[in-house]
């Protein structure tokens, strides 16, 4: 597909800029004529980007299983909501109360879903929502006069997790995992002591697993004096079933461009509330709103993490999810989640190799380690593409070799679930019989198979025009 | 590729190579192959120390970003910045032109916990 620069043709352009009519004093050396800007008409612009859009593939196009992305359905209504004109205001206006009262009551869903005390919806994200939460846990060992180092986090976790707390000045110490998928608890025990803040786990994590010995994890961090922090990007399975507060987390993040069915990736905003217990309200992020819908600080909060009180937007569209399903909708979409996770996985282990042949929650992990003439994750993936599906989350958790990590979410029906089902099967008989074929894939797309290194060795990220 | 016999070998897959009182750190081709193609290197800093088994720098695959962890304590004397423009080489030469720092031994006993060439064979192929 050619670039906008390359379509150009100069005196095609749909508008003129006018004469600078003001007065300005920049000096003569420092002014331009040479951006060499495109020049299209009216008409080829629309069509450039519609046919970009065209190339596009989102949940809106097709099955899109990205696991540990919860790349969900966004219900239309929350659009219907976010559009609402009474909510076209700014947060300096005095007539947003409406809008206060949607943060404050959306705080207290958050919290009754996860069984926290408090909220805050300043996070912008998952990553800020876990650099937030380790504030709080530096910010509450302080106030008891300690300074602790480290901070546990197992060996399946995103790898924003050691990222976030390595920014907070902690120092990342790894645990194993267990033959059964989970934390191994006598590699916990050994590395627990007095100069570990706390751990940052993911539940159900990363593997799709629920990790059976949960209340023995938080009660063994506990014991040493440390919090724990949960990543909750996996809140789907739980939702309206288990509640983290009830397992011993003190600390969490929601993403609700995850769970809570807001726009999900493209760089757009998101939204990661930060919950904790009682103990440590007093330190989430200054100013928080409440029930008379009037701003408060605390003095031992770890400041503002945010302009304003988050991605107002998100919120709102959250908040339009939760009132639409309901707490019935909720527990439904949890199971759902479940249900159709565990349905693939039944399926695809009789083909794929499946390392934890266990019950998952809303994601399972297959790999690449059965398949013959050295047909990789890689070959794979590209091959989806084909059949008109998303690929899979590849090569994560990398505990994994050659992992395809999926999750089907709770919309999809069993037609959906099956057509990908048939789609991975008859990718294992090509892999047998035209492996060929499958280390060229994709073939139905605008362009074939990328050279993955050389892209990454010679990254060209600028474009040039060819008389320069 | 052969695991030469002349260096010694971590359970994270990196080997050294002693001259005097210097050892050059590299990957092994065991590591490489597992890694994929190698795209870049981040190369400690000179200067710095480390503890055994401790995260010397990253290197970054197609597939991934790996830290690559110290054999031995020490502090790093030279880095191989031909790698800054020739990640490829990690691949093609592990144990030779792709090796990636030396280090000033702090203390040789750091040695006696690696394996030889004939060890970490055996324990590659149990991996497999």
């Amino acid at each position: 597909m050619k670039l906008l620069n390359e379509k150009s043709k100069m005196g095609s352009g749909s508008f003129h800029i006018r004469e600078l009519d003001i007065k300005t004093n920049i000096p003569k050396g420092l002014q331009r004529n040479d951006l060499n800007l495109p020049e299209l008409s009216e008409v080829e612009t629309v069509r450039h980007y519609t046919n970009l859009s065209r190339s596009n593939f989102g949940v809106d196009n097709g099955f899109y299983p990205l696991g540990s992305c919860t790349m969900k359905y966004n219900p239309r209504i929350n659009e219907v909501v976010a559009k609402l004109p009474e909510f076209n205001i700014h947060p300096l206006s005095k007539n947003h109360k409406g809008a206060l009262q949607i943060i404050y009551e959306l705080e207290k869903y958050l919290c009754e879903i996860t069984g926290m005390h408090a909220f805050s919806t300043q996070p912008a994200a998952g990553a800020h929502g876990e650099l937030t939460g380790t504030m709080i846990m530096k910010a509450y060992l302080r106030k008891r006069g300690e300074e602790r180092t480290t901070v546990i986090i197992p060996d399946s976790a995103h790898g924003t997790n050691p990222s976030s707390v390595s920014l907070c000045g902690f120092r990342p110490v790894q645990v194993k995992s267990s033959t059964s998928g989970g934390i191994d608890l006598d590699d916990l025990r050994q590395k627990m002591n007095t100069s570990v803040a706390g751990i940052m786990i993911t539940n159900p994590n990363t593997l799709g697993i629920f990790d059976d010995n949960i209340l023995e994890i938080t009660k063994i961090v506990h014991a040493c004096g440390g919090l724990c922090y949960l990543d909750g990007a996996n809140m789907n399975p739980m939702l309206g079933i288990v509640k983290p507060a009830d397992f011993g987390i003190d600390i969490m993040h929601l993403n609700l461009h995850k769970t809570f069915s807001t726009p999900h990736g493209g760089g757009g905003p998101g939204a990661g509330p930060v919950g904790v217990i009682k103990e440590l309200e007093m330190f989430l992020p200054n100013p928080r709103v409440n029930e008379k819908l009037e701003f408060v600080q605390t003095e031992e909060s770890i400041g503002r993490i945010h302009s304003f009180y988050g991605n107002f937007g998100i919120l709102l569209r959250a908040y339009s999810y939760i009132r639409a399903i309901g707490p019935v909708g909720l527990r439904k979409v949890a199971e759902n989640a479940v249900l159709n996770a565990n349905y693939m996985k039944e399926k695809l282990k009789k083909h794929y190799h499946l390392r934890y042949d266990r019950i998952c929650q809303h994601e399972f992990v297959i790999d690449d380690s059965l398949m013959p003439n050295n047909v990789t994750t890689n070959d794979i993936a590209k091959r989806i593409i084909d059949f008109d599906f998303h690929p899979p989350t590849i090569y994560f958790p990398l505990i994994i070799q050659g992992a395809m990590m999926i999750e089907p979410t709770e919309t999809e029906t069993k037609e959906n679930l099956d057509a990908f089902i048939e789609t991975m099967i008859r990718i294992v008989d090509e892999a047998k019989n035209e492996p060929q074929k499958l280390k060229k894939a994709p073939f139905n797309t605008p362009i074939g198979r990328l050279d993955l290194v050389r892209a990454a060795r010679k990254s060209q990220l600028t474009w040039c025009s060819p008389e320069t | 590729m052969e695991n030469p016999i002349d260096l010694k070998y971590s359970k994270d897959h990196e080997w050294i190579k002693i001259e005097e009182d210097v050892a050059i750190v590299g990957i092994t081709d065991y590591a490489q192959d597992k890694l994929t193609d190698i795209v870049f290197v981040e190369l400690p800093q000179i200067g710095k120390y480390v503890e055994q088994y401790e995260n010397l720098c990253v290197v970054e695959s197609v597939k991934s970003v790996s830290d690559i962890f110290s054999p031995i304590s020490g502090k790093v004397v030279e880095v191989n910045k031909v790698l800054e423009e020739s990640p490829e080489l990690v691949n093609k030469e592990p144990f030779g032109g792709g090796w990636i720092a030396k280090l000033q031994i702090r203390d040789k006993a750091d040695l006696e916990k690696l394996m030889t060439s004939e060890e970490y064979n055996e324990f590659i192929t149990g991996k497999e």
